[in-house]
């Protein structure tokens, strides 16, 4: 099981990868912890002819944790968001969710920018960018632009993300500190890819819930003045509304009835 | 911008436990195959090759990562720690190797290296750990011999409360 | 007598029985062990990979390599063509017209069978090659179900066996047919055993090598044995055994008695190295051992128990379905004969019925897995007991202790034919039970139940069974063919041991352990019988079948190291110790009987002063043979060759002892069952293992830890999960889940009777498999408690436990929900993946007709078509480059329209053929007026089969909605290019949700 042959294009600078994605177009993919891609590479499910790896350039090593929130640059590591010290103050669902991504040694190599990008639907940080409303910064030739959570997340293993685009940055907000929160998730093992992930947040009166998992993208459903007698028909209609899929692992009904039942957890267990 | 050819192999150097090492390889090769087949590093092991088992665990400045879905391109320059380098310098077994032999630890010991690996990554901190933060920690590192349980014990008795002084 | 004593004792006790440290621990925590892949090859050496077909079955019409052989570095590609000229088939234990040859010649019968070998100057470029080679198959309707393939409409595999049952045998021990008949208590059950495998973390590797001067081939692999197998390859690869030299690396990374069935890629391997002109070396790859190394055979099992009012259980009888996928492999179908003498397992029942059918289905072929036959067989009968309680309103425990062995009854003589050595069964369940706190667990299940929770309590029994008689596979024959074919029994172990001119000592044996801790047993078992300290021996379990004494028992499965090899290292130790007896006693002029070995010293027992160190009497048998007794060989190298005498032929009323020696184990446990996600707790559980004579503690714990999470694997995680239609889902280890130590339960260890075996040297029985028999349907016993639910099966999956649960209807959708969002049904369960939509296109129905169905316009619905050319009115091809995300692949189109009923239906059907994966397709299309535009209603079932399909499973419906979605915005996009683009594009859709918790 070995890749099939690429080129390694390695970029000094952001320009230079963006130039070499434009010039290149879907034959080149970018790589920067590749700990989605390599897998797929090595079963040749992958087989671009560039590679552009992006691991090394300073500039998209950024980090920064403060009130604000959240900001990471696409070569930053999930091991390096984990380990930040102010993390824990500033992003503990972040923090929480990070626990359920992979296992020490992806999260070593992986990226968060990377995870989003990959767009799995049951990915716990592209789940954590549609909760928390996050955006997404997109650089190309032709300049940058910035796209919310739900502009960027269009479906299954695919985002708004043009050819010749490439993610420079991640920007997931803080939560005020009014705001209470809980996640679950529900996995065949430790570190494995949800069968559903929810987190849940509350703050002044509405509940905001988003489910990974279900449906081909993250799915955010809030409600405002949601008591406690409202909570199954609310969820049964967010339940019916992503539908879910079959898999080896789980069916659709199942994950289904996990919105309805583990959903109503998390939100009585948030809102108390 | 370096751009390296498919096709071509090219060279690659890094620091393997304490010492440069140098060889060539076409873009597309894996570290673990870079280490095992053109360094001659065999003991760091190939179970799936798509992320899942952890028998490829190697450090990779001071972290550990799977050697499978890192490209040996990526690894220039980088400092590199196999299961080879875990002996002290009088080549005895260092705190993690005697405890995983002392607790029955392994029975192949194909998994062996990546368990220890990613272990030492553990013991690189100075921290203590719990048995469930252990676990967690190993559980991308599959083992189909022991049940786990003397593998928990052997971290444990090094990473845990009353464990040893952590190694270096 | 405790078994489990942890500490070392002080010296000159025995080595054997005390926790001594692994020697094996030396190299392998250095990173300096030889594995297969480790071996230093010779420069020149092609690497070999293998074209596998993505088809469940299929007709092979041709195979085309011009395109591959071209590529630089590729040296050859073989097929099963090529090798057939130089093979005979594969023979398997008795006569039939099966002709398996380790690839696929005319036909390719499950998913993953090896098709052709690419020969190249690495494992990369010999990869490039693969998706070059055009093999044009007729693909065949699949069968994938045993019950099914033995019926006259399946599918047939093997059109020269005539059906796909391939052996039928009915077995009658006692009156179980009468006793049944006039019970008046009688049960019955069905269980289902899954298909599973304890996947080895190191997989197959093979170099191979035609050796032009012998006209025969050298060979290293890590096969497992057992080395009657070697006389298979042989004799296929039409040479005389002696000339098919197979040399085991010193490490092997785990076997579980998959390296068993590496055998038929040998025979292949040797033929291609021939044909190649080159040493030839394969490292089978993750994705290859799970589609295509070897699995247990799955089993469907009708079991039927008559009992009396006080549970005392008459009669059992039973009809197995074994299904063993596309081939059958020597020495299948073993397991399930294997353990035929163990029909009535720990119990005094004294009729049993056992009907027997052999199936082939479209799947993996299978092999040895650790439990060989015993947790299919198990899972039947200790699921039938517990009915049997249930329905006798009976606590299970004491249903099983009212039919257990008594004590005192050993050997006891099974009527299927199983001599059980030795045991005390009823001690084994006080001591559980008291140490496992059986009360403390009843208390906390009725708290449990109290407080509204799911909870059960299961219980299970085993009879152990460890080192297989020989001649077991023949009681699949009838007594005539058994008589014709002449007796077969016994198994027999070796073992080398030499004393060289410095008087070390040198052990070889024919275990080929993987990682068991061999090597350290026997250097316990030598230093105890030569009073030498255990650094002072060395321990060689490589093999060399031209160097060294083999016999066709040799090899590692069944638990056969505890009672036979150990019995041969001792055996042999013994004729060394006598040989140096006599050296010792002439040198120091002391009769024979007053040696003693002690202290590293051989010397008078009555005067101990008077002695000679070991290593002298060693030296003297090299360097002073004059001073030998008269008579006396020099050197000291002594062979033993060890044979049970109980391991006796098949009889004429088909009773067979199966194995030489019979350990027990008896386990209990509690579950918690969410009933909001249908995950089943361990909550508690026991274990308790009588193997006999203990070896060293601390392997045996290992053992029993490993087996029980193998178990706990196979109960909750582990199964390779195939669609109706033969396509296989469980590619990587993404999709075959093994427990991690994040999910590994930690058992309590009973500590108990040691009883040992009276027909082996040691009185050791095996132990590593004990919790392959007893922790599935224990479970299972806990489960079927726990939710009052009887079709337990395994895995015991928490989507699937919850439909158990929830057996009732779903809780309906909102009144208005049509009105959301865009969607469309995938169903993931049955023989394809099935979809429905129904989309709305604000254009006139002619418009959308056309587009549908012009060249043109089809090339642009389709996802990544740029051209399609039309071969006539309904006739299209074209290539097309498609993916979701980053995965990406080129297929070839073929499309072909019927039933056009122009403007209002078309049926469309197609196929897809790429590297990635094969897909065959039809939607049928209805096109509606409506106002404003067209309604397109579709339904649509997709066979995808092939690498797509076996690693992206948890994506695979998913993906094939974004496809179909694709399409149809393209359709809205071409046939009213003017309607605005709006989000939720395909509007109203009315769609029924697939699949079933």
């Amino acid at each position: 099981m070995k890749p099939a042959p690429f080129s390694i294009h390695i970029p000094d600078t952001i320009d230079e990868a963006v130039a070499c994605l434009a010039e290149h177009g879907e034959e080149a993919r970018v790589i920067a912890g590749g700990q989605s891609l390599m897998a797929m590479l090595n079963m040749r499910l992958a087989e671009p002819s560039i590679l552009v790896d992006v691991s090394r350039l300073a500039d998209l090593k950024k980090l920064e944790i403060g009130p604000d929130g959240l900001t990471v640059g696409a070569a930053t590591t999930q091991a390096e968001v984990f380990h930040h010290p102010d993390l824990a103050t500033h992003m503990p669902l972040v923090r929480e969710a990070l626990t359920h991504v992979g296992h020490i040694q992806t999260r070593n190599r992986g990226t968060v920018c990377g995870s989003l990008c990959h767009a799995d639907p049951s990915a716990e940080m592209p789940l954590l960018l549609a909760t928390l409303g996050g955006t997404v910064t997109l650089q190309s030739s032709s300049g940058t632009r910035t796209l919310s959570a739900s502009e960027f997340q269009t479906g299954l293993l695919e985002t708004a993300k043009q050819q010749g685009e490439l993610c420079i940055s991640a920007h997931f907000p803080s939560l005020p500190s009014s705001a209470r929160w809980g996640f679950r998730e529900i996995a065949r093992r430790d570190g494995d890819f949800a069968i559903v992930a929810m987190a849940c947040i509350a703050d002044k009166g509405t509940v905001r819930l988003g489910v990974g998992g279900v449906s081909d993208a993250p799915t955010v459903e809030e409600w405002s003045d949601l008591s406690t007698a409202d909570i199954p028909d609310a969820l049964n209609r967010l339940a019916w509304k992503m539908g879910g899929t079959d898999d080896i692992h789980a069916s659709a009904r199942y994950r289904r009835e996990l919105v309805r039942r583990i959903g109503q957890k998390l939100i009585e267990e948030t809102l108390s | 911008m370096k751009v390296l050819q498919h096709g071509q192999k090219h060279s690659v150097e890094f620091t393997l436990n304490g010492e440069e090492v140098e060889g060539f390889a076409e873009p597309r090769m894996l570290l673990s195959d870079f280490l095992r087949h053109e360094i001659g590093a065999t003991g760091t092991h190939v179970g799936c090759e798509h992320g899942v088992c952890g028998a490829c665990t190697v450090m990779m400045d001071g972290k550990a990562v799977r050697s499978c879905l890192t490209l040996a391109h990526q690894a220039e320059g980088r400092e590199i720690r196999t299961i080879e380098g875990l002996e002290t310098p009088d080549h005895e077994f260092n705190d993690l190797q005697q405890a995983f032999h002392e607790n029955f630890a392994l029975q192949c010991g194909y998994c062996t290296p990546g368990m220890l690996m990613t272990l030492s990554e553990l013991a690189s901190t100075g921290k203590r750990y719990t048995e469930a933060e252990v676990r967690d920690a190993l559980s991308g590192n599959i083992c189909r011999c022991t049940g786990y349980k003397e593998i928990v014990d052997a971290a444990m008795a090094v990473l845990g409360d009353k464990g040893q002084v952590a190694a270096e | 007598m405790t078994g489990m004593e942890d500490d070392v004792s002080e010296m000159r006790e025995p080595l054997v029985g005390q926790k001594i440290l692994r020697t094996e621990d030396q190299t392998l925590l250095r990173g300096k062990a030889t594995f297969m892949d480790d071996i230093p090859i010779a420069k020149g050496t092609l690497h070999a990979a293998f074209l596998r077909s993505p088809h469940a079955h299929a007709r092979i019409r041709g195979i085309d390599a011009t395109e591959a052989l071209k590529l630089k570095g590729v040296h050859a590609v073989i097929t099963g063509e090529d090798i057939k000229p130089y093979t005979k088939p594969l023979i398997v234990g008795f006569a039939n017209p099966l002709d398996y040859r380790g690839i696929a010649m005319d036909k390719v019968r499950y998913v993953g069978e090896p098709v052709a070998i690419v020969c190249a100057t690495d494992r990369y470029r010999a990869e490039d090659a693969l998706k070059l080679i055009k093999v044009d198959y007729e693909v065949l309707d699949a069968v994938v179900d045993p019950v099914r393939a033995c019926e006259e409409s399946a599918p047939v595999l093997h059109e020269a066996a005539g059906s796909n049952r391939v052996s039928h045998r009915v077995f009658n021990h006692g009156e179980a047919d009468k006793v049944l008949d006039a019970a008046k208590n009688k049960t019955q059950i069905t269980i289902r055993y899954p298909r599973n495998s304890v996947t080895p973390m190191e997989t197959y590797g093979v170099v191979a090598e035609y050796k032009p001067d012998t006209g025969g081939y050298d060979v290293t692999s890590n096969f497992q044995g057992p080395f009657s197998v070697h006389t298979v390859m042989a004799i296929a690869l039409k040479i005389p055994s002696a000339k098919l030299r197979h040399k085991s690396p010193a490490n092997s990374g785990g076997s579980f008695g998959s390296k068993l069935t590496l055998f038929p890629y040998i025979v292949v391997l040797c033929v291609a190295s021939r044909l190649a002109g080159r040493p030839l070396k394969w490292i089978e790859d993750r994705l290859e051992h799970h589609a295509s190394s070897s699995v247990a055979p799955s089993r469907v099992t009708t079991i039927e128990a008559a009992y009396d009012d006080d549970g005392t259980v008459n009669a059992l009888r039973m009809e197995h379905y074994d299904d063993h996928g596309a081939h059958l492999r020597a020495p299948m179908p073993a397991p399930i004969y294997r353990m035929h003498g163990l029909s009535t397992n720990c119990y005094t029942i004294p009729n049993v019925k056992v009907t027997n059918n052999i199936v082939l289905t479209n799947k993996c072929p299978t092999g040895a897995v650790r439990g060989f036959g015993g947790p299919q067989l198990y899972f039947a009968i200790e699921r039938v007991m517990n009915k049997v309680a249930k329905e006798l309103g009976m606590d299970p425990l004491a249903l099983m202790e009212k039919n257990l062995i008594p004590a005192g009854s050993f050997p006891y003589r099974a009527p299927a034919g199983a001599l059980i050595d030795s045991g005390d069964y009823q001690q084994v369940v006080k001591d559980s039970v008291e140490q496992g706190k059986l009360d403390w667990l009843r208390e906390r299940q009725k708290q449990a139940r109290a407080e509204g929770k799911l909870y059960g309590i299961g219980f299970a029994a085993a009879v152990e069974p460890s080192q297989s008689n020989m001649g077991y596979i023949s009681t699949l024959k009838t007594k005539e063919e058994r008589e014709k074919a002449g007796p077969k029994d016994g198994a027999v172990a070796s073992c080398t041991i030499s004393v060289d001119a410095l008087g070390s000592v040198n052990v070889v044996g024919d275990s080929t352990p993987q990682g068991q801790g061999h090597q350290t047993a026997l250097a316990q078992i030598v230093a105890d019988e030569l009073g030498l300290k255990f650094s002072d021996i060395t321990v060689n379990l490589e093999t060399d079948t031209q160097k060294d004494n083999w016999s066709i028992a040799a090899g590692n499965y069944s638990c056969r190291f505890s009672p036979a090899s150990t019995s041969a290292a001792k055996t042999a130790a013994e004729r060394v110790r006598v040989k140096m007896t006599k050296v010792a006693g002439r040198f120091l002029n002391v009769p024979e009987d007053d040696i003693e070995f002690a202290d590293s010293m051989i010397r008078s027992k009555s005067n101990p002063d008077n002695g000679l160190e070991f290593r002298r009497v060693g030296g003297l048998a090299h360097w002073s043979p004059s001073s030998l007794p008269e008579g006396m060989d020099p050197g000291i190298r002594e062979v033993a060759y060890w044979n049970a005498p109980e391991l006796t032929p098949t009889t004429a009323n088909d009773e067979i002892n199966t194995s030489l020696a019979y350990g027990f184990a008896f386990d209990f446990c509690g579950v918690e069952i969410d009933p909001d996600t249908g995950n089943v707790k361990v909550d508690h559980y026991v274990t308790a293992h009588d193997c006999g004579t203990i070896l060293n503690p601390g392997l045996a714990k290992g053992q029993i830890r490993g087996s029980f999470a193998n178990a706990i694997g196979a109960s909750l995680y582990e199964e390779f999960v195939y669609k109706e239609d033969g396509t296989f889902l469980s590619g990587t280890m993404a999709d075959y889940l093994i427990p991690t130590a994040a999910e590994a339960i930690d058992p309590v260890l009973v500590d108990t009777v040691a009883i040992p075996s009276p027909f082996t040297r040691l009185g050791a029985k095996g132990i590593a498999e004990g919790n392959q028999y007893t922790t599935p349907v224990c479970l299972a016993n806990a489960v079927a408690d726990a939710l009052d639910y009887e079709d337990v099966t395994m895995p015991l999956t928490p989507s699937k436990v919850f439909g158990w649960i929830n057996s009732g209807e779903e809780m309906a959708p909102p009144a208005d929900e049509e009105k959301t969002e865009e969607r469309l049904s995938v169903d993931f369960s049955g023989d394809a993946l099935r979809g429905e939509g129904e989309t709305f296109v604000p254009a006139p129905r002619e418009k959308v007709w056309e587009t549908l169905l012009d060249p043109k316009e089809m090339a642009a619905l389709i996802p990544g078509c740029k051209e399609l050319d039309k071969h006539a009115e309904d006739h299209f091809t074209g290539t097309l480059k498609m993916g979701v995300g980053a995965v990406r692949g080129t297929f070839e189109a073929d499309i072909r329209l019927k039933n056009m009923r122009k403007p209002e239906s078309v049926e469309i059907s197609g196929t897809l053929d790429g590297s990635l994966g094969v897909s065959r397709g039809t939607g049928w299309v209805e096109l509606d007026e409506v106002e404003g535009g067209t309604n397109v209603r579709y339904h649509y079932e997709i066979h995808l089969s092939g690498t797509i399909a076996s690693v992206g499973g948890r994506l695979l419906s998913g993906a094939a909605r974004l496809l179909i979605n694709q399409f149809f915005r393209a359709l809205v996009a071409r046939a009213a290019p003017d309607a605005a683009p709006r989000k939720g594009l395909l509007g109203k859709i009315r769609s029924k949700f697939g699949g079933n918790s």
